[in-house]
């Protein structure tokens, strides 16, 4: 990290559900384990959920909008995680702000944020709204998360054409909920598909996992206990490379499904080569 | 996969769904990108057509005009295949017409490799460069607004009438 110079990344995906506030979390629990001073801010002022996918949403006293009063100190607002004292949420304050927050709140907001912080990750509400063009005046750069889906692609594409009007960069992008079997069979748009189309350069891969279901019923994000599960590690890489390091990505051809497939596909494999 | 899915696919009567996905994905965001929607693109291909036919006799069943997309970078990709010349027969000699849509350096008016005719090159594509083109050749035309964003593709549209 240069000093003091914090980053604003807006998480962004267009279309909702495919993944953009469980990648928000994620990191933003990886960047803070790995030492990063991580603000994590909820503009999803609407349908706001990462309260719940960190686990914080008891802890909750006052929010961004009691801060844009002036009603409280930003401090009091931002609520620590336990475990990852690197890491703050800032919540997202009552929908009904939706009516008069304005491009100018978030920056303020972000402004306030950014003596205490390093890297502030925007967690982007679906769409391309007034909820969107808030959220990305307060950002420098942005992630796209994207499922290999064609309605996911294509709301990507609108929202990288978006992002580029208002002089965004970089751009990177995290292709989520992949899964390696299909794309094998040529049942799934490839990666190549994806960034081809798109033409991002990609910050990460993120297999399909159950464990991020388990870990959102539970409100701990999969990067929190280290866990060695696929998704976990992908979570972790992308905030490595975000940092900067060089961190291969993996290839979805090799890719497995957890210790024991893999130890059965090595069985397999001895004998009948695949399948 | 079914099983009946494999075996088509197998047999090559099937394309696999990764592939009809991306077909279909990269020709929606060709339109999404332009913002041309289908009755202008129609328009549009008319007027070409018209302007083209004024100096060679089209194939008009196997015209086609589409956009592509490649790289973020939309085309307009309008293949014409010709009889022959208004003047001269030529059978069998293409012209595609190549327009950059959406931004900056986009090759326009890949000619085919015929031997015959030189590229006469309208600069607007408008009815005035007939007198340019007087020379009675067949020729692949070239036509190529300034490249510019979005909407620049709609006013290339209208300089063609």
């Amino acid at each position: 990290m240069t000093p003091h110079r914090t980053r604003n990344i807006l998480i962004c995906s267009g279309k909702g559900g495919v993944g953009k506030t469980t990648l928000t979390a994620n990191l933003g629990i990886a960047l803070a384990r790995q030492g990063v001073r991580t603000a994590v801010l909820d503009a999803d002022f609407g349908l706001r959920n990462l309260d719940l996918l960190l686990g914080l949403e008891n802890r909750i006293v006052f929010t961004a909008q009691e801060v844009l009063a002036g009603s409280c100190r930003l401090e009091q607002a931002l609520v620590k995680h336990k475990q990852e004292p690197n890491l703050a949420l800032l919540p997202a304050g009552n929908p009904r702000m939706l009516e008069w927050l304005k491009p100018e709140d978030m920056q303020a907001i972000v402004g306030m944020l950014a003596p205490s912080f390093d890297v502030v990750l925007i967690d982007c509400p679906a769409g391309i709204e007034d909820g969107f063009k808030n959220a990305v005046s307060a950002a420098q750069e942005a992630i796209v998360i994207t499922t290999p889906e064609v309605s996911a692609v294509r709301d990507a594409d609108r929202v990288i054409g978006l992002l580029n009007i208002h002089g965004i960069k970089p751009i990177q992008l995290v292709l989520n909920r992949v899964r390696p079997k299909m794309m094998a069979n040529q049942e799934m748009l490839s990666v190549n598909d994806v960034t081809d189309i798109l033409a991002l350069p990609l910050l990460g891969l993120v297999v399909e996992d159950e464990q991020v279901i388990v870990s959102t019923n539970r409100g701990e994000p999969l990067t929190l206990s280290g866990s060695g599960s696929p998704a976990a590690q992908a979570y972790s890489n992308v905030a490595r490379r975000l940092r900067g390091e060089d961190v291969p990505l993996p290839d979805p051809a090799k890719m497995g499904r957890g210790l024991r497939a893999k130890l059965r596909g090595l069985i397999k494999t001895k004998i009948f080569r695949q399948q | 996969m079914t099983l009946r899915d494999t075996i088509y696919r197998l047999l090559g009567l099937q394309p696999a769904s990764a592939t009809t996905a991306r077909e279909r994905l990269q020709l929606v965001l060709a339109h999404d990108r332009s913002d041309l929607n289908p009755e202008l693109l129609e328009q549009m291909r008319r007027e070409i057509l018209e302007v083209v036919s004024r100096y060679v006799e089209i194939d008009l069943d196997e015209v086609d005009v589409s956009l592509e997309t490649e790289d973020r970078v939309t085309a307009l990709v309008a293949n014409l295949p010709i009889r022959r010349a208004k003047a001269v027969a030529q059978p069998g000699v293409k012209a595609t017409i190549s327009l950059g849509v959406k931004g900056a350096g986009l090759a326009a008016g890949n000619a085919p490799s015929s031997p015959e005719p030189e590229l006469a090159g309208i600069a607007e594509g408008t009815s005035d460069g007939a007198t340019a083109a007087e020379a009675e050749q067949p020729a692949a035309q070239a036509i190529q607004p300034e490249p510019a964003a979005e909407t620049a593709s709609l006013e290339g549209s209208e300089s063609l009438s």
